[in-house]
């Protein structure tokens, strides 16, 4: 048991590095084009928002409709401070990249309160007016430039710089990985699977939904400031309910509640536009469809028989081994 | 006097426009009375009706009355046709699942919708063509007026339907009890396919009130009114339908004095913010029951 | 000192008495049964005493602390653990993961070792293993642990939602009908386990039961409620042949 364990960390090693040498040497050689090379990290960034969005709809099983909004309120703030603060440009990165990741982590608690009282249904419409709140707020406020937006934002974070995305996305999924196979982990699955039981065995749930809340918040926020930063210009329109809806189709295409699923689907939702060009009209379209479709296999009497198969496999297969 | 008149005016705006929200909510929560579920495509039923009624009236240009009549019968057909395809399959799955499906219904309505008129408003003039009148100084429009006549109908007669039916009797039952209702011979499937008839024709109806108000049609237009309406179903207590009514009217009222009074930018900011409010310090709404879940 | 004491427990809903005044002690290491007919109260209870309804009026003392107006989290802290009449497991976790649960609050580490996979959370982790494993053992669910708890069959899960009780260290243990839906065989099973648990972990089991075989066979005391109110009271076989009690089971 043990060394399958460390079995699986190699391959997971390997992957990563694998990948890493692989864009890198793509975009060094220039295998790539320009298109796909503005693409690296959105990718990267969605990869982050996904795999965030998945500890709160996979792991803790509540709906939320506002992780655009963490996302804007890191990326603003993170902004704000390598717009404002004099310091050497990698300094100031890492700071808006804290301060970034802190301020979403505080809206993360705001939006805890309400997620201590509330579940399902509430919950999600309370966050999707959470995000339209924030919204609102960017475009009243001075400071973060209303309608308008933020411009000339310096690009620090760019393909140029994907060693850096890189790692952060890396720290971002062990994170989340690390975190899902914790005693903090285990109480936040069992709070999805049966919160009546899961309190009744001692685990305090506004705890563990807020700590959920408040970890997502600062990835997501983290993962903005590098939005941020790669594209320059930010603006309160950029941060829709659509960009939500976008992250949760990740979620939901991965699987709910794989991290790998989730990583996967948020590299391909990311590049298929751009690969399909064409579809492009299409995409928002087919993403509801997707939705929908999932959902409706992942309740049909076809995943029932599929998964029953699989049992039986396996079943066979242990038996076999005994 | 000025100022009186000119907050008396605003409260009728109010009204007039919290009235189009209790029809909204009342679709919301009818269907979550009886399937428990929270139909997040209900808000795009209104932009479906407004564009049918575009379609029947500005294009085709059928007369007024039967171009109603048309995109009325359109949304019930599609309202119909999203619970069977979409939600019926998944009546015993997990909240989260049918939750994400709505969503999914939505997003399909938005979408399809985008693609086939694009995204660019198209201006449609109103089909309501009644003179204002002045009272003591007061001014309302027609279309106040049609909206408040139409409205008010239209909540009589649901509720006549709801008390006075045998249909309206089987939805009561099967929302009280699903498997009771079924053993006493109530086809369960039959009431909520009305249910989301019902609820569908009355956004119907708010859509085209909506759109003669505005006058411009946009793919998005269902979804603000769609979610306002259901901060007033939450408002007045989710599941019951007097409370649907009231939360409608004060949401509308709410809304109108905080855009004349407070900021327009900020006033949907506001009505979130009475959401929140509403749910933590009364999540059964103003006339809500409480549920307590069985353990 | 008893190891429970109630006193004059009660509770309304709206004008519905679901509980009246009701009395009831339970000395450590006893095995007490809770009987009577649907609708009787009996799982009312269960709630009360968890905290998961708040009483109108009484006094619920555990080991001589009255733990009344206490949340469900902090009575299984101070000592109750529950099972549940609808079995409620973490149907999406592995049957290990389900015992790791319930050791929640015994076996602590911080977030920050979790997520850096510091040498203390292996250390614990691998103690909490074993403390769960040895509790699957006594259930003969060890050969089960990498399985979904959704996958066992009805029994199984029954026993899983025991060791899950049993992993928050309990003093007094609560069984909402563990027997509900078995067959006689498994029924004879359960009751063996059942006693097997009083013995190993010296527990205080207070259990819901329909089947009187179950009740007659492992109760010391029983309490039958009838509407909301105390019918009998006293050592098993006083109660089962108590008239009042034939009459509310058997009717006249």
């Amino acid at each position: 048991m043990k060394h399958k364990k460390y079995q699986k960390l190699l391959i997971n090693v390997i992957i990563a590095v694998l990948i890493y040498a692989l864009v890198m040497m793509a975009i060094q050689f220039g295998w790539i084009g320009r298109q796909f090379l503005s693409m690296i990290v959105p990718v990267c960034t969605n990869v982050m928002l996904a795999v965030s969005l998945c500890l709160i709809v996979g792991f803790l099983g509540e709906l939320t409709l506002g992780h655009a909004a963490f996302m804007s309120v890191g990326a603003y703030s993170g902004a704000l401070v390598t717009l404002n603060v004099p310091l050497p440009s990698w300094l100031a990165l890492a700071l808006g990249l804290v301060i970034g990741g802190v301020t979403a982590a505080l809206a993360g608690v705001i939006i805890g309160v309400p997620v201590l009282r509330l579940r399902g249904d509430y919950l999600a419409i309370v966050t999707l007016g959470f995000g339209e709140i924030i919204k609102s707020i960017f475009n009243t406020l001075g400071i973060t430039g209303g309608a308008g937006g933020l411009s000339g934002i310096p690009m620090l974070t760019t393909y140029r710089n994907f060693t850096l995305v890189f790692i952060l996305m890396l720290i971002v999924i062990v994170v989340v990985a690390n975190l899902v196979n914790s005693r903090q982990g285990r109480a936040i699955c069992a709070i999805r699977d049966n919160y009546i039981a899961a309190e009744a065995a001692g685990i305090k749930i506004s705890k563990y939904k807020v700590m959920a809340f408040v970890i997502s918040a600062f990835f997501a926020g983290v993962a903005g400031v590098i939005y941020a930063h790669n594209i320059s210009i930010l603006k309160p329109g950029n941060f829709d309910y659509n960009q939500s809806i976008e992250f949760l189709v990740m979620v939901v295409l991965g699987g709910m509640g794989s991290i790998r699923g989730s990583i996967i689907a948020a590299v391909i939702l990311t590049l298929l536009p751009e690969v399909l060009r064409g579809v492009a009209d299409y995409r928002m379209l087919v993403y509801s469809i997707v939705l929908i479709a999932m959902m409706l296999f992942n309740n049909s009497a076809l995943k029932a028989k599929l998964v029953a198969r699989k049992n039986m496999r396996k079943s066979t297969e242990v038996s076999k081994e005994a | 006097m000025d100022l009186l008149i000119n907050i008396v005016e605003q409260l009728i705006n109010g009204l007039r426009t919290g009235s189009i929200y209790a029809l909204i909510a009342l679709g919301y929560t009818m269907v979550y009375g009886i399937a428990k579920m929270i139909n997040f495509a209900h808000g795009d039923i209104i932009m479906v009706g407004a564009y049918s009624l575009y379609v029947f009236y500005g294009i085709l240009g059928l007369p007024a009355v039967a171009a109603v009549l048309l995109s009325v019968v359109v949304c019930v057909v599609l309202g119909v046709v999203i619970e069977k395809v979409a939600y019926k399959p998944l009546r015993n799955a997990q909240p989260l699942a049918v939750l994400i499906t709505a969503i999914g219904v939505s997003f399909l309505l938005q979408n399809l919708a985008l693609l086939i008129f694009k995204a660019t408003p198209i201006p449609f003039g109103s089909i309501i063509k009644v003179p204002s009148v002045q009272i003591a100084g007061i001014h309302i429009s027609g279309i106040t007026i049609v909206t408040l006549v139409v409205t008010t109908i239209s909540m009589i007669a649901l509720t006549l339907f709801i008390n006075r039916t045998k249909a309206g009797r089987a939805m009561r039952a099967v929302s009280e009890d699903k498997g009771a209702a079924e053993l006493m011979g109530i086809s369960v499937n039959g009431t909520i396919s009305l249910t989301f008839a019902i609820g569908s024709a009355l956004a119907a109806i708010a859509g085209l009130l909506f759109i003669c108000q505005y006058e411009s049609l946009q793919p998005t237009l269902g979804a603000l009114p769609g979610i306002k309406a259901f901060v007033a179903a939450v408002l007045g207590g989710i599941g019951s339908v007097p409370g649907a009514m009231l939360g409608g009217i004060i949401l509308g009222i709410i809304e109108s004095l905080s855009k004349a009074y407070i900021s327009t930018q900020l006033s949907d900011a506001i009505v979130f913010g009475v959401l929140v409010i509403v749910l933590l310090v009364k999540p059964s709404g103003l006339l809500g029951k409480i549920r307590i879940e069985k353990v | 000192m008893a190891l429970l004491e109630v006193r004059n427990l009660g509770i309304s809903f709206g004008g519905l008495r679901a509980v009246d005044s009701l009395d009831m002690s339970i000395e450590k290491g006893q095995l007490y049964g809770l009987i009577g007919p649907n609708g009787a109260g009996k799982t009312t209870v269960f709630n009360l005493l968890t905290g998961v309804y708040r009483p109108t009026e009484g006094i619920i003392r555990l080991d001589g602390e009255n733990i009344v107006g206490k949340k469900t989290v902090e009575i299984n802290k101070a000592g109750i653990a529950r099972t549940f009449q609808n079995i409620r497991l973490f149907k999406n976790m592995t049957v290990l993961d389900n015992v790791k649960a319930g050791l929640h609050n015994h076996y602590k580490y911080n977030l920050l070792t979790g997520i850096l996979r510091l040498p203390a959370y292996r250390r614990v982790e691998k103690a909490m293993d074993e403390h769960a494993m040895e509790l699957l053992g006594v259930f003969g669910l060890d050969g089960e642990a990498k399985n979904m708890a959704a996958n066992l069959p009805y029994g199984k899960q029954r026993k899983l939602e025991i060791a899950r009780a049993l992993a928050t260290d309990p003093k007094l243990l609560l069984l909402d009908e563990p027997a509900a839906g078995m067959n006689p065989n498994e029924t004879e099973e359960l009751m063996e386990t059942i006693r097997f648990v009083r013995e190993k972990f010296e527990m205080t089991i207070l259990l819901i039961e329909h089947d009187m075989k179950l009740v007659s066979g492992i109760c010391e005391a029983l309490t039958v409620l009838n509407f909301g109110t105390v019918l009998a009271q006293g050592n098993t076989s006083e109660v089962l042949g108590d008239p009042k009690v034939v009459k509310a089971y058997l009717g006249e």
